[in-house]
């Protein structure tokens, strides 16, 4: 299996890349010079040893990377979402595509229920508020609303949307959801219109993949719809938002408040949010835990052995 | 709809340790007239029954002088301010406020308990001191589900916490002064025994003598160096020095706390750590728990003054 050359887009996870060293032989997309001419004179040297890539959430196979490594077969990604993957070039090419579903499931749930929670009740502006040494008088208050009981809306009830509603259910919050086709949940209320859905909550969760028709989901009318009072939570891609309708949005208090662990432009958060106390940002650290990390480092390194001895893979998009 | 205040005054007598929060007094001025009991006149001290207390101490001061006095009604869940000895001694019944508080401070113990292991506030502030594209990806943090979690106090707070942290895969036991048969959680004799059993302790108990200190530097030495503590009881179930110096020296792994041992002081070592989540004692201050707390009291006061048993009284 050492002859598996394997290309690695970016030093994603420590672990994986020792591992992918260890097992395969390891080519390193950033030790090419800067510059794109340097870059793609690194690929051409390259090109005959590199049979797979490895990318993640932000660096992918796309277009121009697959037609760079004509003997490449396989890409595994380190991500769930492969929005920035060039499928239909994969397809024409017989590329295989694997991703990591299900090991990441929970931790991403699990943030989106805690950046609700954190939205509403403030819980970063009141550490804020604490180090900064502002809490002087006990009798000083600041009015949050209760979480509990909320009306949540999911975009998209596949495995993540699932554990998001399974988590918001014990806070006793109704659910409701949109996604491509009504799923078997009587429990759930399901929205053919997603400017519906949203004006029908108090906290819309956006758990569904990227692809063209979801670029942009939550538009500028989604936004009105959800309100001043309403949360706006993505735990998906920045790209399922039009950033600058949200920015003004909340700017304005058109919409009460958001929690984004995802942004257009990673590692560039729009500037003007980066003041306000109705929202909670952090850094596309969605699956950002060693347990899930290592798993999804294992589930990379054993779809690559499996398609290096010609078997099954575990987690094949295509 | 509140009824009118009735044209001669047949509102009952409340007394007040203190004066009410404004929007107290609004909602419940149509139904009770309110005295001062440190301005009382001798009528109003004579004939008072009933004394609504606030956040601050009352002691056998306050109750001495008050004759007819046989209900002090809190506001607060908390009555570890009440001398309740002293009640005792005198016969009177104590109420709290019941379950009124308890939906928001469960949410806010689950809230702080992702905070602190998904270090939620410290990405936020990282993320607002330009530090991703200057300083990359943030740290990995550890797993909120199926962290084993240990519940101090099974009552209100704490049977709304385990049922919330079932819902994360998250394997629950408890401790508290008895077993409750009915629940679906695991019973441990010892908060010793549950602190090394568990990766993250919620305290959620009330603080009396018993349980003062009760997360001590042994206590928290067995939740260990990966170990989290969340208190949304009160600042005084935790010994705060040795707190401070268990998360100086590693040996506790992290906290998230809404009360501290002398509010508003917050011990400023704290301040420079990501691993903690702090907050200034507004787990409840929600315009729900307000609501709520305001029906509890109204509640309780109509019960007692129409002979009825009193809604959420207090065990002395």
């Amino acid at each position: 299996m050492e002859s598996l050359g394997v290309l690695l887009l970016h030093p994603m996870n420590a672990y994986l890349e020792q591992e992918l060293d260890r097992r395969f032989r390891l080519i390193r997309l950033w030790d090419a010079p800067p510059g794109a001419d340097a870059r793609a004179a690194f690929l051409r040297a390259n090109a005959a040893a590199i049979r797979a890539v490895v990318g993640n959430a932000g660096y992918n196979a796309d277009a121009a990377l697959i037609d760079a490594l004509p003997a490449l077969e396989i890409v595994a990604s380190f991500s769930v979402g492969i929005d920035r993957v060039d499928l239909a070039k994969c397809r024409d090419r017989g590329i295989r595509v694997t991703n990591t579903p299900d090991v990441l499931t929970d931790d991403v749930a699990d943030l989106a229920v805690g950046l609700a929670i954190a939205a509403l009740r403030k819980i970063p502006q009141a550490d804020r508020y604490v180090r900064a040494g502002l809490w002087k008088a006990k009798g000083d208050y600041t009015l949050t609303t209760r979480f509990s009981g909320k009306r949540v809306a999911i975009l998209g009830l596949g495995r993540i949307g699932l554990a998001v509603a399974k988590r918001a259910e014990a806070f006793d919050c109704s659910i409701s959801y949109h996604s491509r086709s009504q799923k078997p949940f009587p429990n759930y209320r399901f929205f053919t219109n997603v400017v519906d859905l949203a004006a029908n909550c108090d906290v819309l969760i956006v758990a569904c993949l990227l692809n063209a028709e979801t670029h942009h989901i939550v538009s500028r009318e989604v936004i009105h719809a959800l309100g001043p009072e309403g949360v706006l939570i993505n735990i998906g891609r920045g790209a399922h938002v039009d950033e600058p309708e949200l920015v003004s949005a909340l700017l304005e208090k058109r919409l009460g408040a958001a929690g984004l662990d995802v942004f257009e432009h990673e590692p560039f958060p729009p500037e003007q949010l980066l003041g306000l106390d109705n929202v909670v940002l952090v850094p596309h650290v969605g699956s950002d835990t060693e347990e899930t990390c290592k798993a999804m480092a294992d589930l990379v390194l054993q779809n690559l052995e499996a398609h290096a001895l010609n078997k099954p893979l575990l987690t094949p998009v295509i | 709809m509140r009824p009118p205040p009735p044209p001669s005054d047949e509102r009952p007598l409340v007394l007040l340790a203190q004066p009410l929060f404004p929007d107290f007094a609004a909602a419940l001025a149509s139904r009770f007239r309110f005295a001062l009991a440190a301005d009382a006149d001798a009528a109003d001290a004579a004939e008072g029954r009933v004394l609504l207390v606030g956040l601050k101490p009352v002691t056998d001061e306050h109750l001495a002088g008050l004759p007819a006095l046989e209900l002090v009604a809190g506001i607060s869940v908390g009555v570890d301010h009440v001398d309740l000895a002293a009640c005792r001694r005198r016969g009177l019944s104590v109420t709290n406020a019941g379950a009124a508080f308890a939906v928001d401070s469960a949410d806010y113990a689950v809230g702080l308990l992702i905070a602190v292991l998904r270090q939620v506030a410290a990405a936020d502030a990282y993320v607002r001191g330009g530090r991703w594209p200057a300083d990359g990806d943030y740290p990995l943090t550890t797993k909120v589900s199926g962290k084993r979690v240990g519940i101090v106090g099974l009552g209100n707070i704490g049977s709304r916490v385990a049922r919330r942290l079932a819902a994360f895969g998250c394997a629950v036991s408890y401790h508290s002064r008895s077993p409750k048969p009915s629940s679906p959680y695991t019973f441990v004799p010892t908060l010793l025994d549950l602190a090394v059993g568990s990766d993250v302790l919620v305290l959620s108990c009330a603080l009396t003598d018993e349980t003062k200190h009760m997360a001590n530097r042994e206590v928290m030495e067995a939740l260990g160096k990966d170990g989290v503590l969340i208190n949304v009881g009160r600042g005084g179930l935790v010994d705060e020095p040795e707190l401070v110096s268990c998360l100086r020296d590693g040996a506790l792994g992290g906290a998230g706390l809404d009360v501290y041992a002398n509010e508003p002081a917050v011990p400023p070592e704290l301040f420079g750590m990501d691993n903690v989540v702090l907050s200034d004692h507004r787990a409840v201050i929600t315009p729900e728990s307000m609501r709520g707390v305001l029906e509890v009291i109204t509640a309780n006061l109509d019960a007692f003054f129409s002979g009825r048993p009193l809604v959420s009284p207090v065990q002395l």
